[in-house]
C-alpha cells in the first residue's frame, strides 16, 4: 500500500510541475501572450538614457568643446583608459601661450564603464553616449580620439 | 548457483583513484577545480585547486585611489556587486567619520536587496539545471530582467554597476525607480509560489536534496561557513541583523533560519530570504527620504593612518574590507574575506561519503562564484 501510495504523490507532484508549465506554454503557442524576447534587429531594443556605452566629447554647431585639457580625468581613470595629448598654442586674443588639447584619446577596450572621469570633469566635457554597437573585427578601431578635427575650445570656459 | 548477493560485497576488490572535476566542468560555474579521490562512484576525499581566475585584486588595490578600488570589487563576486561596492564605500566613510545622509543610507539599502533577489534568482535557476530541470533557467532568468533592467535605468549598468562611491552613490535616483520596484515586487509575490509548486515539491527534487549534504553546527562554525550555508545549519550568522549598517536598523525583517542543515534547509533559507527582501523594499519603496545623494568630500582622499574594518552580508555570506593605510592616497594593504573562499572549506567536509552527482546538487546549493574565491 505504502508502495502505491509512493508513486501516487510522485505523478501527483509531475503533474503540478506540468500544469506550471502548461500556463505557460498553451497560451503562447496560441496566442503568442507571454513572450517576453525581443527579435532584436527587427524590434529596437529598449535603450535607456543613463545607459553607459561609451565615453563621448560634446561637440556643439561651431565645432567647439569643453575640454580645457586639465587632465582630470586621465588621472581619476583606474586603468589608464584616457590618455590626453596636450599642446600650447598662442591664444589669439591676448597673444599668451595657452595649454590646450590636441588629442583626447580614448581606449574602449580598456573602459570598464566606471564613471569616475565623467565625474571628475569640472567643465562637463565628456559624458556617456548610449551607444551599444561596440563589436568590431578589429581592435585597433576600439582606440578613439574624442575631439574632432580642427575643433577648438568653446568660449568662457575655463578651468 | 552462485549467490550474487554476497559474492559483489566480498570478493571484488576495489581501488581508489583519482578524478579531476573542472576547471571546465559545466557543474562548477566557472574554473574551480577540485581533484576527487573516488572509491567506485562515492567521493572519500576532496581537494581544491585554485587560482585558475586570480588576478591579483588586493595587489591591485595597493596601486589605486580609494574611488578607483570601488570597481575592482565589481569583478570579484559579480552576482553581488553592489553589496561589494558598498562594502568599500562603507569603510571608507568609517575611516572618515563621515556620516551619510538617510536619502544615501536608503538607497544603499534598496539596492542592496535587489542585488540579493537577483542573486538568489539566478542561483534558483542554475541549481534547477544542475540537478536537470532546464525550465527553472528560463523562468528565474525571465524575473531577473526585471531587476537588471532597474538596475539599467539607475546606474546605467546590469552587472557591474559601480554605483557606490566614498560618500554616497554615483547618480541620484531615476524618477521611474519607485514604480518598478512596485512592479516587481508585484510580480514576484505571484511568480515565488508558481517556484514552489515547479520545483520545490517535485518529488526528483526532494530525493535528491533531502538529507543529502548534511553540513553539522559545529562544522559550519568550525570551517567559517557563512550565509544561507550557515543558516542552513541553524546558525545565526546574518549581518543586517547582527551588526546592522545603511538602513537596515529600520526596517523590520526576519533572518531566515533553518535547522536541518541540509541541501533542502539551504534552498529554503534562500526561497525565504526572497520573501524577506521583497518585505524590505516594501517597507522602503514608499519612503525614501529626501536629501542630498553625494556627501560633499575632497577631491582626493587620505585616509588617516590605521586599520580599518567593515562587513557586509552579501548573497553569499559576510564580505570583510580590511584596510591598512598609511596616511597616502593609497592603501597600505587591503584584505577581502570573501564568504566563497570560507564556503568552499565547508563543502570539503559535507562532500565527503557521497557519490558524484550528490556533490553536484551540494556544490549548487553552496553557490559558489569562483572569482569570488580566487579574487
Amino acid at each position: 500500500m505504502n508502495y502505491f501510495k509512493k508513486i501516487a504523490i510522485a505523478i501527483k507532484t509531475l503533474l503540478q510541475g506540468m500544469s506550471v508549465t502548461g500556463h505557460y506554454f498553451f497560451p503562447n503557442i496560441l496566442k503568442r501572450k507571454y513572450v517576453i524576447t525581443r527579435q532584436y534587429p527587427d524590434e529596437p531594443p529598449v535603450v535607456f538614457e543613463r545607459f553607459k556605452g561609451e565615453v563621448v566629447m560634446w561637440h556643439n554647431e561651431n565645432n567647439e568643446h569643453r575640454c580645457t585639457g586639465c587632465q582630470a580625468c586621465e588621472i581619476a581613470c583606474p586603468n589608464g583608459s584616457i590618455e590626453i595629448i596636450w599642446k600650447r598654442e598662442p591664444d589669439p586674443e591676448t597673444g599668451k601661450r595657452k595649454k590646450m588639447i590636441d588629442k583626447h584619446i580614448y581606449h574602449l577596450g580598456m573602459c570598464t564603464s566606471c564613471s569616475l572621469c565623467i565625474q571628475a570633469c569640472p567643465t562637463n566635457a565628456i559624458m556617456w553616449s548610449t551607444n551599444f554597437h561596440a563589436a568590431t573585427y578589429d581592435r585597433s578601431t576600439l582606440t578613439k580620439v574624442l575631439n574632432r578635427p580642427g575643433s577648438k575650445l568653446m568660449a568662457g570656459v575655463e578651468e | 548457483m552462485i549467490d550474487l548477493k554476497n559474492s559483489v560485497q566480498s570478493d571484488i576488490k576495489t581501488q581508489e583513484y583519482f578524478l579531476n572535476m573542472g576547471p571546465q566542468h559545466p557543474a562548477t560555474h566557472g574554473v574551480l577545480r577540485l581533484i576527487l579521490k573516488l572509491d567506485g562512484e562515492t567521493v572519500v576525499g576532496i581537494e581544491p585547486d585554485l587560482g585558475f581566475i586570480h588576478r591579483g585584486i588586493e595587489k591591485m588595490c595597493e596601486y589605486d585611489t580609494y574611488r578607483q578600488i570601488i570597481h575592482l570589487t565589481d569583478r570579484m563576486d559579480y552576482l553581488s556587486s553592489h553589496i561589494n561596492n558598498e562594502a568599500v564605500a562603507l569603510a571608507v566613510e568609517k575611516a572618515l567619520e563621515v556620516e551619510v545622509s538617510d536619502r544615501i543610507k536608503v538607497i544603499r539599502t534598496m539596492m542592496d536587496e535587489l542585488t540579493r533577489i537577483a542573486s538568489h534568482l539566478l542561483w534558483w535557476g542554475v541549481m534547477g539545471m544542475d540537478i536537470g530541470a532546464l525550465t527553472t533557467f528560463m523562468y528565474a532568468f525571465r524575473d531577473r530582467e526585471m531587476i537588471n533592467e532597474i538596475m539599467e535605468e539607475t546606474t546605467g549598468a546590469r552587472l557591474t554597476m559601480s554605483y557606490n562611491i566614498p560618500g554616497g552613490v554615483m547618480f541620484d535616483l531615476h524618477p521611474g525607480f519607485p514604480k518598478r520596484v512596485k512592479e516587481f515586487i508585484k510580480h514576484m509575490r505571484q511568480v515565488l509560489p508558481e517556484y514552489d509548486r515547479l520545483l520545490t515539491g517535485n518529488i526528483i527534487f526532494q530525493k535528491r536534496m533531502k538529507g543529502v549534504g548534511i553540513l553539522k553546527k559545529e562544522d559550519a562554525l568550525n570551517w567559517g561557513a557563512t550565509g544561507p550555508v550557515a543558516r542552513g545549519s541553524g546558525l545565526h550568522t546574518d549581518i543586517r541583523k547582527r551588526f546592522p549598517y545603511s538602513a537596515y536598523d529600520r526596517v523590520e525583517f526576519e533572518e531566515a533560519v533553518e535547522e536541518g542543515g541540509d541541501n533542502l534547509a539551504r534552498y529554503q533559507v534562500r526561497m525565504r530570504e526572497m520573501y524577506e527582501s521583497l518585505d524590505i523594499l516594501e517597507q522602503l519603496v514608499d519612503n525614501i527620504p529626501e536629501g542630498p545623494y553625494q556627501m560633499p568630500m575632497r577631491n582626493l582622499i587620505k585616509l588617516p593612518k590605521g586599520e580599518f574594518y567593515q562587513r557586509v552580508e552579501t548573497a553569499r555570506g559576510e564580505l570583510g574590507v580590511f584596510i591598512v593605510s598609511d596616511g597616502k592616497k593609497n592603501p597600505y594593504r587591503v584584505k577581502f574575506r570573501s564568504p566563497g573562499f570560507s564556503n568552499l572549506n565547508a563543502l570539503l567536509k559535507v562532500g565527503l561519503g557521497w557519490k558524484i552527482a550528490d556533490l553536484v546538487a551540494i556544490m549548487s546549493t553552496f553557490d559558489f562564484v569562483i572569482p569570488d574565491i580566487d579574487r
